[in-house]
């Protein structure tokens, strides 16, 4: 029984999703998708309830009510170390590397949840397999180091570098296990307009290169509306605006707790 | 049933002596997270400190006072001279400090007291029981005092400037340089108090136990058991769990496994909460947002 | 107007090769210097080397006297207070011990007083927050309550890491807005690393521009708003 050729579901449906910490409501019944090879931002005052968001999709914070789809299939039934495999990366706003390992080794590290042939065969290292595995991951990571410019640091530890070159690795690191949707928690933050610029181009890329999605938490704006094909903003848990960049600079509740009045004059200038 | 109540009352008694050593351990946990092995060692040095002192004609309760002085003295001078050079040593050697330290300890102990088992006085009536029957003076006395010296640690840590800066060297000493706070010192003051808190629960053990160098032992594990029970992270569930194991562990030397499984119990403790809950029945994390 | 905070030679790193190459700068007394460079320049390795936090040489002056070589704490009671990356709250501490422990070194106990409601003025949300574990605020708010425990060690000088960092739009202004009314009411001092160059040339006279541990340009903050390298690596435009 053939399904009817109907257009595939989103990459990502956020549908209803509900959190609440002790009494209060850090999400109060949001929804929102991400499209198949989409980027998406998502904007908000701190504490708006962003980080609680990509804490539900990776799987760190169970919602209370709502669900969360990826290519169709609830997340609620999947658990947080497969969700990675299924195909979800994401990046930390402080960063969460090995600070003693190198720069090479946290990449390794990363695609780790693609290797399929286990951990007892890992452990007594069986066959051809295990070895052609990493053989192929050592190969990825030796693609990622040169599209994210790290060759140079490759073998350096991670712990000793700059916070924006972590923020690199960390990229890196998220690519390296073949997310379908990247998570980004403020990739521009600690870079200046030069490299906010480069790191456009990077995203774009990437989503060339890898057909992935992005979904972007980000509060320079003017990263966020040169790069995002759509824009979510969200206040106290609730969304407030949903559309092109453009559309959701200019809603008038966006900028009451986002923006701020004559904003232009500033956030841009960033 | 009067059993029954003898035993939890007991348990009340003893899980005093537990909380205190497992809130001496939780306080150089937080501060260098360490297991001082050497507490129970310590402490047992301290006692001994204050029965020489009781021989030698002093007055109890002076004895007492003066023992947890020189104990504090004695953990300041731990840290400031064995383990300021290892501050940034790696886990292993930390470990083997400890262990070393116990053994050495241990054998100063015997070397000076010898190993003969000694009665240890106590200040509190013994001889005629209290509330019917139902509790010894001593046990009554120590449980007064443990709980005392519990409220003192609370209320300085709470309430006073310099417990707030040996809080904010502890949670986190690179800030708490930033604002002025000598995190050093801090630590060794840590030191002090664990050695003067383990000092008072040796004393008050002693007299049931019977003082001999190796008095502490079981003590320091069921204290140990405590702390991970209550969160080795948590000053207050440490002190709940300690009152909890000795509870728990009356009731079942009375009803469930007989003397001689006891000590099991506390290791059957260790390795459960280890396995099922790591962070301990009250341990807490702290919810972070970004 | 007199230097208050100047630094010589500065050479410092973390263990490996040298990040700072001999950086000079100064602050002047109830001045803002901004520091700009790229990621990876030496920015926050200037703020840490500054007061004591990793292996530097030079030679550091506060207010006529050397400070270089002093322990840290001893940099913080002198009157430099530094708000560092990542905020450096104690988050397990209610926002009332981590004021109260801005001031622990200070026995003037009016003064103090006077100091923490100056703070909470500028910073109103804070007094909301009273009672809550600092770890539970939101970004803007940890940032506020980091600035206001700074203050109560009633700095002469205040070291600045991106404060500016993971703060939404309005947050950035309302934090900004407040450190200018520091500049102006109180006569604080400050070094500044912030990213946001406009930002920080708005509040700043003077700007050093780092490259890979040196300085390659220092002036008046108005005269390097208008060097072309700065406006199209920095400001966009």
């Amino acid at each position: 029984m053939a399904a009817p050729a109907a257009t595939p579901p989103p990459l990502l449906e956020v549908e209803g999703v509900v959190v609440r910490f002790g009494g209060v409501v850090a999400l109060a019944g949001v929804s929102f998708e991400v499209g198949h090879r989409e980027i998406r931002g998502l904007i908000g005052p701190n504490g708006s309830g962003k980080t609680t968001l990509f804490n539900c999709i990776s799987g760190l914070c169970r919602p209370a009510a709502g669900e969360i789809r990826f290519e169709g299939v609830a997340l609620s039934r999947v658990p947080r170390h497969a969700r990675a495999r299924l195909g979800i990366g994401r990046t930390f706003q402080h960063t969460a590397l090995f600070r003693s390992l190198t720069v090479r080794e946290n990449v390794l590290a990363g695609a780790h949840p693609l290797a399929g042939s286990g951990f007892l065969a890992n452990a007594l290292r069986l066959g051809g397999r295990v070895r052609r595995e990493e053989r192929e991951a050592e190969e990825t990571a030796r693609r990622l180091l040169a599209l994210l410019s790290l060759e140079a640091v490759a073998d350096a530890p991670v712990g000793r570098l700059p916070f924006g070159t972590q923020k690199r690795v960390e990229l890196a690191r998220a690519l390296a296990a073949g997310p379908k949707l990247l998570l980004l928690d403020e990739p521009a933050g600690g870079l200046n307009h030069e490299e906010v610029y480069r790191l456009a181009r990077l995203l774009f890329r990437i989503r060339r290169e890898f057909e992935l999605s992005i979904l972007l938490v980000e509060h320079h704006m003017h990263l966020v509306t040169s790069v995002s094909d759509r824009v979510v903003a969200l206040d106290f848990g609730e969304k407030i605006a949903d559309g092109t960049p453009e559309a959701v600079r200019a809603e008038p509740a966006v900028i009451r707790a986002y923006l701020g009045e004559g904003a232009a004059a500033h956030g841009d200038a960033a | 049933m009067e059993g029954f109540a003898h035993q939890l009352v007991a348990g009340i008694a003893t899980g005093g002596i537990y909380a205190s050593v497992a809130l001496a351990l939780v306080m150089i946990y937080q501060a260098t997270h360490h297991v001082n092995f050497a507490q129970g060692e310590m402490a047992t040095f301290s006692t001994y400190l204050a029965w020489a002192a009781v021989q030698g004609g002093a007055p109890w309760w002076a004895a007492l006072l003066g023992t947890v002085f020189a104990s504090f003295a004695v953990g300041v001078a731990i840290e400031r001279v064995l383990l300021r050079p290892m501050r940034s040593a790696p886990v292993l050697a930390v470990v083997c400090a400890f262990i070393g330290l116990m053994l050495i300890f241990n054998s100063i102990t015997g070397a000076i007291f010898g190993y003969a088992v000694r009665p240890f006085p106590s200040p509190f009536e013994t001889s005629a029981p209290l509330l019917g029957g139902l509790v010894s003076g001593h046990a009554l006395g120590s449980t007064a005092v443990t709980l005392a010296v519990l409220a003192l640690v609370w209320a300085f840590f709470r309430h006073t400037g310099l417990g707030l800066a040996m809080r904010a060297a502890a949670y986190n000493p690179v800030s708490a340089r930033l604002v002025g706070i000598r995190v050093g010192w801090m630590l060794a003051l840590g030191w002090g108090l664990a050695a003067a808190i383990g000092a008072v629960a040796g004393v008050m053990v002693a007299p049931v136990v019977f003082l001999e160098p190796n008095m502490m032992l079981g003590v320091l594990l069921y204290a140990f058991a405590g702390a991970l029970l209550g969160g080795i992270d948590n000053p207050a569930g440490a002190v709940a769990g300690g009152f909890l194991v000795g509870v728990v562990e009356n009731l079942a030397g009375a009803y469930l496994v007989g003397a001689e499984l006891k000590l099991t119990l506390a290791l059957a403790i260790i390795v459960g909460v280890l396995l099922l809950r790591p962070s301990g029945l009250f341990g807490r994390a702290v919810e972070s947002r970004v | 107007m007199a230097t208050l905070l100047e630094a010589r030679a500065l050479t410092a790193g973390y263990g490996g090769p040298p990040v700072l190459h001999g950086v000079a700068l100064a602050v002047e007394e109830g001045g803002v210097t901004a520091l700009l460079g790229a990621n990876g320049a030496g920015k926050t390795t200037i703020l840490r080397a500054l007061c004591g936090m990793i292996a530097a040489s030079g030679e550091v002056r506060f207010a006529g006297e050397r400070i270089d070589g002093l322990p840290t704490e001893a940099i913080a009671r002198r009157g430099i207070a530094h708000v560092p990356d990542g905020r450096g709250t104690f988050a397990e501490l209610t926002v009332e011990e981590n004021l109260r422990l801005g001031a622990i070194t200070r026995r003037d106990r009016a003064a103090v007083a006077a100091d923490l409601e100056g703070a909470l003025t500028l910073f109103p949300r804070l007094r909301e927050r009273w009672r809550q574990q600092a770890g539970t605020l939101s970004g803007g708010e940890q940032q506020m309550l980091a600035i206001a425990r700074a203050l109560l060690l009633r700095p002469r000088l205040l070291l600045l890491d991106e404060p500016s960092f993971g703060l939404a739009p309005l947050a950035v202004r309302e934090v900004f807005g407040a450190l200018a009314r520091l500049r102006a009411e109180a006569g604080v001092a400050m070094l500044l690393v912030e990213q946001n160059a406009a930002l920080a040339l708005d509040l700043a006279d003077r700007a050093c521009l780092l490259e890979t541990g040196r300085v390659v340009l220092q002036g008046e903050a108005a005269a390097l708003r208008r060097d072309a390298a700065v406006r199209r690596a920095y400001l966009g435009r």
